[in-house]
């Protein structure tokens, strides 16, 4: 008999984790997959494209329910579909609707959810967070209708939220509590220059402010963004774009050990030998997951791990960082502001938009930002992945593979 | 509107014809002139490129008196009085001209006749004195005469080709190409090359004797030992033609006993001594081809006549095929010869040691203050400048402050000097900078008027172009300061062929043998027309009754002029080097010319193809001497004499011997900083000749190592005066600058813009690398997609290849992939295309996933995605990639 494994979340995680599993050991379990959300499985990080109407929610569906079907994989998704409790005595899900899935292995992959912070006037209508179809949804309807959106946050989700809104005809500003655009990927100078493309294509910027409060009108809508410095700005639709947090209220009430996430080791295992997990609502090492491609590592891992191969182990690599908004291109991985002892390789064009930046450390690479070629990321990334001793190429190094003749 | 007209090569001694067009639209188009029987219609590259050269930067093209722009008259009334004042007061020595184997015979003829027929002193010498002296002398202490015997056709009837301290291949390339072609259609013509350097010319050698430096005389003493000891003397010829043989002979013998002594002293094995030797007595017809390796020695003069002994001792003289030849440095050396330009010589082949030539030139020029005796020679003349007692000199058409031995005492020569007057057709050399009246000359191209090359053929220089701005022909200019000294009448001349014409007859005056026969004579050309003189075609000298369309050959019947008539053996007892290497400067340096330079650059500099081949001053070292000294390729280094010092780029070659150097003679302070080696060479000269000893100066070397390197390209002409080390390097688009400083500036970028910033360009687009821990920065700048500069230092002396950054130069927009490549300093390898991204996660493109799935039969995204990566991580672009497979399918379908 087919032992049963039941996956709670239908998000890229869980289900890459299940495509990866179909390949090794497709008759191994008879699956059963929970999904809160009322579609089959679709590709999260692409809605920004949907946003931009770069692409179709079609275009970004992964697996539809016919795939499901021909895989033999129980689907149960909808707003109703949501788990809501784990019996771990009774190996046993419950959702919403009191659907019931008994499990031999659970998988929990319920990802993450948007960090709201507590300021005055969250609540308000028109305030939003950018997480899933619902949000784009809500937001190509407020493009309709609306002429002004603040976008709070000028990380990845920010300003990819903010130009698909600029696309869709809004007067989009960013609000930043930085200095620095994209501050946690690159540095102060790429940031510049990212910051003057964009301001060359109609976005607004206010950096380096502290939101004081969100001001509703009667029908307690949102009408304006104040700050601690006295200025307001006015806004129809506020967009929340100031980071996630691993969703992990299920899994700490099956009484599951979470810190940050819900702590795994190196095989994707929590502290219940029958519970796995993967994606962002984990904590591996100290270390929560908000990129796709480590998702994607884990996935492999865990799936080697179900069917019972027992051989893989989940290594946090560093990850390598891109903004999806068309014409602009940007990359950074590792530690791209280094220290003391980190020695600095650069390249500027500014005129024609190219910025290049490497640190090494010990004749290895130690991060890198790049804004405008950034042909040469993915390679960047594999030497330090390798912490592959580059001074035998360290003069063209900055120039890309095509420059380099050997690694010697 | 375009005319042909025939020319000769204002550069080396070989005289080439040429035949340029000249077009009003697209400017001058040299070619070789077929008919001239110098060149045949070939051409060396500094030939070739002459066009490149005549461009108007940096032509001086107004009087200058202290550096300001004045009117002709101003000027030569100025040089006039100030000459005047100085002579009434101090007496005619006390005024110099210093002239040029680049000047006409007619500009030379009025410049030697105003000194030493009017002004009445001996003190006109001339650049010949560091190329020509020791052969003059030799010449005229074997023949009475300053006479070339043979002719360039004798180098086809040669057996037996021998080149002595010559790099043909590179100094006289037209005749080292001649001599090539003989050999190709003779394979028995054998070519012994005598050289401590392993040059180009050891190419066609069957035979390289490697001497030590400076033993020619112990070798040439050997042979002539040789020859008598193996009975292959011409005795017949000794007796009847020659005098002096037996003590040549003893001399000979004192000097090296054996020929395992010789062999020692010349540092050559005595197998290689006795080929040369044995082919020298066994062929009929042999040439000794020589040139500055024998003439600039403190004993020129003496191996000039080793050389000339061993000819006379066989007789293997004034016949087709043999005879020995002086390979001349300048294109009318041999003009300046003819008409008395050296301090010793007074005109028309006659000197100062006779009093019946002064008394018969003053008759012929109608002079009552002729000189009596010789003056200063080059040397000594900035000696005597510099000790106060020349205290006016007029420079004309040579740069001696780089060209002249121990040249830092030259600048202070010039420094010191009351009057110093330059006359050029460039601006700003090392030499005009002292100048306090300045003459703007016109220049080949312009100038009309005639020379001599090495086999005594005169040839016409004519003007193809209008003179640059207000520059007039020398002779002009001397015979305006002339008539103004108060010489009108003797300098009345109306055109350049009044002065030929009167050359020509003094050639002839009195030239019989009743007074005395001298070899030079052109009296059939005295009463040439302007016509005729207009059409003169290439003639050798003489040109007389007896030989009116000139003679190829002397001494064909030997009797020499001399006072007996016969040919002088001359006994030599060999002389080492005047300075020896020590232990303070151990090494011997050597100084000689390279292939696409002429003489200080000012010209062959402006062609931008000439500058490829050796940019930048350098310095020959051997293998082991370098490795002993710690010296890299392609490094600095400072080489350093008792006189002076300088920088020059290491080239490490077996071609030098150990214990020597070779640093080529060409760069001035206009084109680099510390590149004169004219600043080391002893201001040693020989006692005869006066010839300084530039081959072999005792010198040391290490290396030198400043804190940064790098190099400038850029489309503007810039200024590097305050860094250490600069070198200026004209290019096809862009000029090179070769940098290194011994100071780091406080922030590249910052130096970068001040140094490389051009007013003219107001958009400059910066473009910048730095690796700071290496000491790595680079920049380039554009200008509307146009390259305007690259500038590229590092800790390292080792810097990409300036070949590609130069031809970008060449573009009038820089694509985007040169723009992101260039500060790399290469083209990336392969420089493969690059279609359209399609994963921009991994980067990869559309064509690198269409070969793969025709190579590999890919049938899925999942398994383009396992080969290429392309679509494995955010899978964006799998459409895509199906796509790709759905249409490459289709079309593998067609094409099966």
């Amino acid at each position: 008999m087919k032992q049963r494994l039941v996956v709670i979340g239908n998000g890229m995680a869980g289900m890459r984790t299940i495509e990866e599993l179909l390949l090794s050991a497709p008759d191994k379990y008879e699956i059963t997959v929970f999904g809160a959300e009322p579609y089959g499985n679709y590709n999260r990080i692409m809605l920004s494209a949907v946003l931009c109407g770069e692409k179709t929610i079609e275009d970004i569906v992964i697996n539809d329910r016919k795939w499901y079907r021909e895989h033999g994989i129980t689907l149960h998704a909808g707003p109703d579909k949501a788990v809501v409790r784990i019996e771990r005595g009774q190996c046993k899900v419950y959702a919403q609707d009191g659907t019931t899935a008994e499990y031999d292995r659970l998988l929990i992959a319920t990802g993450s959810r948007p960090v709201v912070p507590d300021i005055q006037g969250n609540d308000l209508d028109g305030v939003i967070s950018f997480r899933d179809i619902v949000d784009v949804n809500t937001m190509l309807a407020y493009s309709q209708s609306h002429r002004k959106a603040v976008v709070l946050g000028g990380g990845l989700l920010g300003l990819e939220a903010a130009n698909g809104l600029l696309l869709r005809g809004m007067e989009v500003r960013v609000i930043h509590n930085n200095e620095v655009l994209l501050n946690r990927q690159i540095d102060k100078q790429a940031g510049e220059m990212l910051q003057a493309e964009l301001v060359k294509r109609g976005l607004k910027f206010k950096m380096a402010a502290k939101t004081e409060a969100l001001l509703g009108d009667q029908a307690q809508h949102i009408r304006a963004v104040s700050f601690d410095d006295g200025s307001e700005v006015d806004c129809d639709l506020f967009v929340f774009a100031v980071g996630v947090q691993p969703n992990i209220s299920l899994a700490k009430q099956a009484g599951l050990y979470c810190e940050r996430g819900i702590v795994v080791n190196d095989t994707l295992q929590s502290y219940d030998p029958c519970i796995y997990a993967v994606g962002e609502c984990i904590q591996h090492r100290g270390q929560t997951f908000g990129l796709v491609a480590p998702l994607f590592e884990q996935a492999k891992v865990c799936a080697n791990h179900l069917s019972a191969h027992g051989v893989a182990e989940y290594k946090t690599l560093p990850t390598a960082t891109k903004l999806k908004v068309t014409g602009i291109n940007l990359f950074s991985i590792g530690d791209f502001l280094g220290d003391q002892q980190s020695e600095v390789i650069r390249f500027t064009d500014p005129a024609m938009g190219n910025y290049k930046k490497l640190l090494l450390k010990d004749n290895k690479l130690q991060g890198a930002v790049l804004y405008g070629d950034t042909q040469d990321g993915h390679w960047y990334q594999e030497l330090l992945e390798n912490k592959q001793n580059i001074s035998g190429i360290r003069n063209s190094l900055i120039f890309g593979r095509a420059f380099t003749r050997s690694l010697g | 509107m375009h005319k042909l007209i025939k020319t000769t090569c204002p550069y080396c001694g070989v005289g080439c014809g040429i035949e340029a067009e000249v077009n009003q639209q697209s400017g001058l188009l040299i070619q070789g002139d077929k008919q001239h029987p110098a060149n045949f219609g070939r051409l060396c590259s500094k030939g070739a490129a002459l066009a490149d050269t005549v461009e108007l930067t940096g032509r001086l093209m107004q009087p200058k008196i202290l550096g300001k722009d004045c009117e002709w008259d101003e000027a030569l009334d100025k040089v006039a009085e100030t000459l005047s004042g100085i002579i009434e007061e101090f007496g005619p020595e006390a005024v110099a001209f210093y002239g040029s184997g680049q000047l006409l015979t007619e500009d030379y003829y009025v410049a030697n006749k105003l000194m030493k027929g009017f002004i009445g002193g001996g003190n006109m010498d001339t650049n010949s004195r560091l190329c020509m002296s020791s052969t003059v002398a030799g010449h005229k202490r074997a023949f009475g005469s300053d006479t070339v015997p043979g002719c360039y056709e004798d180098f086809e009837h040669a057996e037996l080709i021998v080149l002595i301290g010559s790099n043909a291949a590179w100094c006289h390339p037209v005749i080292f190409q001649r001599i090539r072609a003989a050999k190709t259609a003779n394979p028995a013509l054998k070519i012994v090359v005598i050289d401590p350097r392993k040059t180009n010319s050891c190419d066609i050698a069957d035979l390289h004797l490697a001497i030590a430096p400076g033993t020619d005389a112990h070798l040439f003493n050997g042979l002539l030992q040789y020859l008598q000891q193996q009975d292959a003397i011409a005795k017949d010829y000794i007796a009847s033609f020659t005098e002096g043989f037996s003590d040549a002979l003893a001399a000979a013998s004192q000097s090296s006993a054996t020929i395992s002594q010789l062999a020692e002293q010349c540092r050559l094995t005595e197998q290689d001594l006795a080929l040369f030797f044995a082919w020298f007595a066994e062929s009929e017809k042999v040439m000794s081809l020589f040139s500055q390796g024998i003439n600039q020695s403190s004993s020129g003069t003496d191996k000039v006549n080793a050389i000339i002994n061993c000819h006379l001792a066989t007789g293997k003289i004034g016949q087709p095929g043999m005879g020995p030849f002086s390979l001349t440095g300048q294109p009318n050396a041999m003009g300046g010869r003819e008409v008395g330009g050296l301090a010793n010589q007074l005109a028309a082949h006659m000197d100062f040691s006779n009093s019946a030539d002064i008394e018969r030139v003053a008759r012929f020029w109608g002079s009552t203050r002729i000189a009596q005796k010789p003056g200063y020679a080059a040397v000594e003349l900035f000696d005597a400048v510099y000790d106060g007692k020349v205290k006016a000199i007029w420079i004309m058409g040579t740069n001696p402050v780089v060209s002249l031995p121990n040249a830092d005492i030259v600048k202070q020569a010039l420094e010191r000097c009351d009057f110093v007057v330059v006359s050029d057709c460039i601006a700003q050399t090392d030499t005009s900078a002292f100048a306090h009246v300045l003459l703007p000359a016109q220049g080949w191209s312009e100038k009309d008027g005639t020379v001599t090359n090495s086999e005594r053929r005169i040839s016409r220089q004519r003007a193809l172009l209008n003179a640059a701005g207000m520059a007039k022909p020398d002779w002009w200019i001397i015979s305006q300061i002339a008539q103004r000294m108060g010489f009108a009448k003797a300098f009345a001349y109306q055109s350049v062929a009044d002065i030929f014409r009167e050359h020509a007859a003094l050639s002839g005056f009195e030239n019989d043998l009743e007074h005395g026969v001298r070899d030079f004579d052109i009296s059939g050309l005295a009463n040439i027309s302007q016509t005729d003189y207009d059409k003169l075609q290439p003639i050798q000298w003489p040109v007389n009754q007896d030989y009116p369309d000139g003679r190829k050959r002397l001494f064909d019947k030997p009797t020499f002029f001399t006072a007996s008539g016969k040919a002088q053996f001359i006994a030599i007892t060999p002389r080492t080097p005047v300075n020896l290497p020590d232990q303070a400067y151990p090494l011997t340096l050597n100084t000689g010319r390279i292939r696409d330079q002429w003489h200080t650059m000012t010209r062959t500099a402006l062609a931008a193809k000439l500058n490829q081949h050796k940019p930048e001053p350098f310095v020959e070292i051997h293998p082991e001497d370098a490795s002993r000294l710690g010296l890299l390729p392609e490094s600095l280094a400072r080489i350093q004499s008792r006189w002076g010092s300088m920088l020059a780029r290491v080239h490490i070659t077996e071609s030098q011997q150990i214990g020597s150097l070779f640093i080529p003679m060409h760069w001035t302070s206009q084109l680099a900083a510390h590149g004169r080696v004219g600043a080391l060479v002893n201001p040693v000269v020989d006692p005869i000749s006066k010839q300084p000893e530039a081959k072999q100066t005792p010198v040391s070397i290490s290396a030198y190592s400043p804190l940064w390197y790098g190099f400038v390209l850029t489309r503007a002409e810039l200024a590097f005066d305050d860094i250490d080390y600069w070198v200026k390097v004209k290019g096809e688009n862009c000029y090179r600058y070769e940098l290194a400083g011994e100071t780091l500036p406080e922030h590249w970028p910052i130096w970068a813009k001040e140094k490389l910033d051009d007013a003219s360009c107001p958009k400059l687009e910066w473009q910048e690398y730095e690796d700071a821990t290496q000491g790595i920065y680079r920049a380039a700048s554009f200008q509307e997609q146009q390259l305007q500069s690259i500038l590229l230092v590092s800790r390292q002396y080792v810097l990409p290849e300036r070949g590609w950054l130069s031809r970008l130069f060449a573009k009038p927009t820089i694509d985007k992939f040169e723009r992101i490549s260039l500060l790399s300093g290469e083209p990336p390898i392969g420089s493969a295309e690059v279609g359209a991204i399609v994963c921009a996660c991994f980067n990869v493109d559309d064509k690198s996933i269409k070969t793969a799935i025709k190579e590999k039969c890919l049938k899925t995204y999942q398994e383009v995605g396992a080969c290429l990566k392309a679509g494995t991580n955010c899978g964006s672009c799998i459409p895509e990639i199906k796509a790709l497979l759905s249409i490459t399918s289709v079309s593998e379908r067609s094409v099966i």
